[in-house]
C-alpha cells in the first residue's frame, strides 16, 4: 500500500481543511471497494478522484455524500465527523451523474428546492435563486422547463442547485460524461472558473485523466480501492509514484525488462528482446537481475535521422496514426519492440511513412521505471 | 405510388380500430340513446321525448342510489389509491430483481380467479356462519355468530379488493421509471422523506395515480357482481337498477335514459378529477 504523501507544505498549514477522510473502509460483503483511504482536501481548492470504472471512486463519493455509511474510519467536514449523519443533514451537495434535474419542476424551483426545505421565505428564495442563476451565467431562465435548454445549461443549473445552499463541499459524479466531446472540453475551462468564482471546494470524480488533469490542484489516483498517488497534475503526469499511475495517466510505453547494472541512480537494463536502455530515475531500490516496468511517454522520444548516444536505437515505422496535434508512429526497434512515439508538430518527419528507418533517442531522466508486479 | 401504397396500409391497419368503435361502441350507443328518449304512451305506441330522464329526476329513489354509487365509488377509489400506492411504492422501489418480479405476480395471481370465484370468496369470509364470525366466536370476542355481509363496508372492501390490481399496475409503472437518483438529489438537498413524497415522488407519478383513478373508478361505477353479492338486495347500486329495468321490469326506455346517465356521471367525474389534478387525458394515458 501506497501512504499518503502530502505533496506540498499546503497540506499541512491549512489548519482545518474542508474535507478530512482517514483510513474510510468500505465492505460489500466480501468484496472491499474503499480500502483504507486517507486524504484532505484544503478550502476553496478542487480536487480529483481519478481512476478505471469500478475502483470503487463513486463509492468514496457516495460515503461522503451520506448515502452509504463507511464499514470503518472516520470522515471529517469542517472539523466535524459526519459518521451517522444522514445526507439531508450535511453540509455537501453533489451533482449526480446524470444531473438529475427535478423535471417535474420549473427551473427556478430545481434551484430553489433546497432553500425551501430549509424554511427559507418565498421572496428570499426568489432573490437567491436569481442571483445564483446569474453567477452560473443563466439569468432570467427560472420559468424555463429542464427540456428547453441545453445540455451545457442544464449543468450550470445543476451547479447553481447545490451552490444556492453554500455547500461547504460540492461533490461532482462525472458529471460530464453524458456532454459531446466539443462541449465536454468547453465545459471543463466553465467548472475551473465557476469554482474559482464561487471559492467552494469540489471534489471530482472521474476517469477521463484529461478532465482531472486539466481542472484539479490536486489529483488522487486510484486503484482497486486504494489511492495509488496524490499530487498536482504536474507530479502525477511527470513523477508517478507506481506503475499503475504512470501506466493510467497519459499515454506510455511499457517495456518489460531486467535490471542488470546498477551505478548509483543510473540503471541499465535490457529489455526481453536484447536492447539495452540506461535510466536515470527514483526506481525503489532495483537490484541487479530484478524484473522491472519501464515506462516512456510517447513525447519523450525524439526522432533521428541517425547518430550515436545513450538510449538511441535504429528501428522501422511500423505505423503512421494521424490525429492531427495528437499524430504519432509506431516504431520496431531491431529487437522487435514497439514504441509509440509522438510525431513532432515542427514539420520534420511530417513525410514520414511506413517502412522508413528512423533513429529514436530519448534522455534517461525522462523514463521512469518500477519493479514488476504480479499484473 | 409509394404514398399510395402506404396510405391503403394504413387504412387496413386502421380498419380493425374503426371497425371495433362503430360496430360495438357508437352503433350500439346510438341505438341506446333513441330507445331513451322513446317514451311509452301505450302498447306498442311511442312518442319522442326526455319523459324517461325526467322520471329519474322526479324519483328520489333513482338519484338518491345514482349519487350513492357515484360517492361510493369515488371512496372506493380514493381507498384503493391509499393502500396501492405504498404497495406500488415498494414494489417499484424498495426491491430488486426476483423480490420485486415475486411480488408483482403475488398481486396479479388472485386475477386468475374469475370475479365470481373471488367475491364468493368474501363471502364464505364474511358470512354469518363463515370463517370470521366462526374465529370470533372460537376466540371469544363475541357471543354469537355476527353478520359481516350486506353492507357498505362490505362492498367496499370487495369494490377496493377486485380493482385494486388496476391501480397497482400503473403506478409501479410510473414509480420505476422515476430516476433513484432524484429522490436521493431530494435528500442531498435537505429534504425530508414527507417533502421528498410531496415534491418529486407523487408529481412524478401522477399520470400513474390519475390513470389508475380514471380505471379503478369506472370499474366500480360499472361494477354489478361484487355490489349485488355482497351488498345484497339493498345494496341500491345503480348498474343493478339498469339490470333491473331491462330484465325484471322490461323497461328498456327508462333504462337506457340510466344508461345513458351513468355514462354521463362517469364523463363528468373523469372529467372533474382531471381538471382538478391538472392533466391531461392524452399525456395521462400516453404514459402509462
Amino acid at each position: 500500500m501506497v501512504p499518503f504523501l502530502p505533496c506540498e507544505g499546503a497540506y499541512l498549514s491549512v489548519p482545518h481543511p474542508d474535507l478530512v477522510c482517514s483510513d474510510l473502509t468500505k465492505d460489500f460483503d466480501a468484496f472491499r471497494a474503499v480500502d483504507h483511504v486517507s486524504f484532505e482536501v484544503p478550502q476553496g481548492s478542487f480536487f480529483s478522484i481519478l481512476g478505471p470504472s469500478g475502483c470503487g471512486k463513486t463509492t468514496l463519493l457516495r460515503m461522503i455524500a451520506g448515502f452509504q455509511s463507511p464499514t470503518s474510519g472516520d470522515l471529517r467536514i469542517k472539523g466535524k465527523s459526519m459518521i451517522g449523519v444522514p445526507p439531508n443533514k450535511r453540509p455537501v451537495s453533489m451533482v449526480f451523474q446524470h444531473l438529475a434535474l427535478f423535471p417535474t419542476m420549473n427551473i427556478g424551483d430545481n434551484v430553489g428546492f433546497g432553500l425551501r426545505q430549509r424554511g427559507v421565505a418565498k421572496s428570499e428564495i426568489k432573490k437567491r435563486v436569481e442571483e445564483v442563476l446569474e453567477r452560473v451565467g443563466l439569468p432570467g431562465v427560472s420559468q424555463r422547463r429542464i427540456d428547453q435548454i441545453s445540455g451545457g445549461q442544464k449543468q450550470r443549473v445543476a451547479i447553481a442547485r447545490c451552490m444556492v445552499l453554500e455547500p461547504d463541499v460540492l461533490l461532482l459524479d462525472e458529471p460530464l460524461g453524458a456532454l459531446d466531446l466539443k462541449l465536454r472540453e468547453h465545459m471543463k475551462v466553465e467548472l475551473k472558473s465557476l469554482q474559482a468564482a464561487f471559492n467552494t471546494t469540489f471534489v471530482y470524480i472521474t476517469h477521463d485523466q484529461s478532465e482531472a488533469l486539466v481542472m484539479s490542484d490536486n489529483i488522487a489516483v486510484m486503484n482497486r480501492g486504494q489511492f495509488e498517488q496524490i499530487g498536482t497534475p504536474h507530479d502525477v503526469y511527470h513523477a508517478p509514484s507506481t506503475a499503475f499511475v504512470a501506466g493510467f495517466v497519459g499515454d506510455a510505453n511499457k517495456i518489460d525488462a531486467k535490471v542488470i547494472a546498477v551505478n548509483g541512480a543510473v540503471l541499465t537494463l535490457a529489455s526481453e528482446g536484447g536492447s539495452e536502455m540506461k535510466i536515470d530515475a527514483p526506481s525503489g531500490g532495483l537490484s541487479v537481475g530484478q524484473r522491472a516496468q519501464v515506462f516512456l511517454r510517447p513525447e519523450a522520444i525524439e526522432l533521428a535521422t541517425g547518430g550515436d548516444g545513450v538510449n538511441v536505437s535504429g528501428g522501422v515505422v511500423e505505423s503512421v496514426l494521424f490525429n492531427g496535434a495528437n499524430s504519432s508512429v509506431t516504431i520496431k526497434d531491431q529487437s522487435g519492440n514497439l514504441l509509440k512515439v509522438a510525431l513532432p508538430q515542427t514539420g520534420n518527419f511530417a513525410n514520414l511513412r511506413q517502412g522508413d528507418s528512423v533513429f529514436t533517442r530519448w534522455d534517461p531522466k525522462q523514463a521512469r521505471c518500477y519493479p514488476a508486479s504480479g499484473n | 405510388m409509394t404514398s399510395d401504397t402506404s396510405r391503403l396500409g394504413f387504412y387496413l391497419l386502421l380498419a380493425p380500430i374503426l371497425l371495433w368503435l362503430v360496430v360495438l361502441i357508437i352503433l350500439p350507443h346510438i341505438g341506446l340513446f333513441v330507445v331513451s328518449i322513446s317514451e311509452k304512451i301505450g302498447p306498442r305506441e311511442y312518442e319522442t321525448g326526455f319523459g324517461n330522464y325526467a322520471a329519474f329526476f322526479t324519483e328520489p329513489l333513482y338519484w338518491r342510489t345514482f349519487a350513492r354509487t357515484a360517492i361510493m365509488s369515488i371512496v372506493a377509489t380514493a381507498l384503493t389509491l391509499i393502500l396501492g400506492f405504498p404497495i406500488a411504492y415498494y414494489i417499484a422501489k424498495l426491491t430488486r430483481g426476483r423480490t420485486k418480479t415475486t411480488l408483482f405476480l403475488m398481486c396479479m395471481i388472485p386475477f386468475w380467479v374469475s370475479e365470481l370465484v373471488r367475491t364468493f370468496g368474501w363471502m364464505i369470509l364474511l358470512r354469518e356462519t363463515g370463517v370470521i364470525s366462526n374465529a370470533l366466536q372460537y376466540l371469544g370476542v363475541v357471543d354469537g355468530p355476527v353478520e359481516m355481509l350486506y353492507n357498505d363496508a362490505a362492498i367496499m372492501v370487495g369494490l377496493v379488493y377486485t380493482s385494486i390490481l388496476f391501480m397497482v399496475v400503473p403506478l409501479v409503472t410510473t414509480l420505476d421509471s422515476l430516476d433513484d437518483s432524484l429522490i436521493e438529489a431530494g435528500y442531498d438537498l435537505g429534504g425530508s422523506s414527507t417533502s421528498i413524497m410531496r415534491e418529486i415522488v407523487i408529481p412524478h407519478a401522477m399520470p400513474g395515480i390519475v390513470s389508475g383513478c380514471i380505471v379503478v373508478f369506472m370499474l366500480s361505477l360499472g361494477n354489478y357482481l361484487t355490489p349485488i353479492l355482497l351488498g345484497g338486495k339493498d345494496s341500491l347500486w345503480f348498474t343493478g337498477m339498469i339490470y333491473t329495468q331491462f330484465i325484471t321490469r322490461f323497461n328498456w326506455e327508462l333504462g337506457s335514459a340510466f344508461g345513458f346517465l351513468l355514462l354521463a356521471l362517469s364523463s363528468l367525474v373523469v372529467f372533474v378529477g382531471l381538471k382538478l389534478s391538472r392533466q391531461s387525458l392524452t399525456e395521462t394515458m400516453g404514459r402509462t
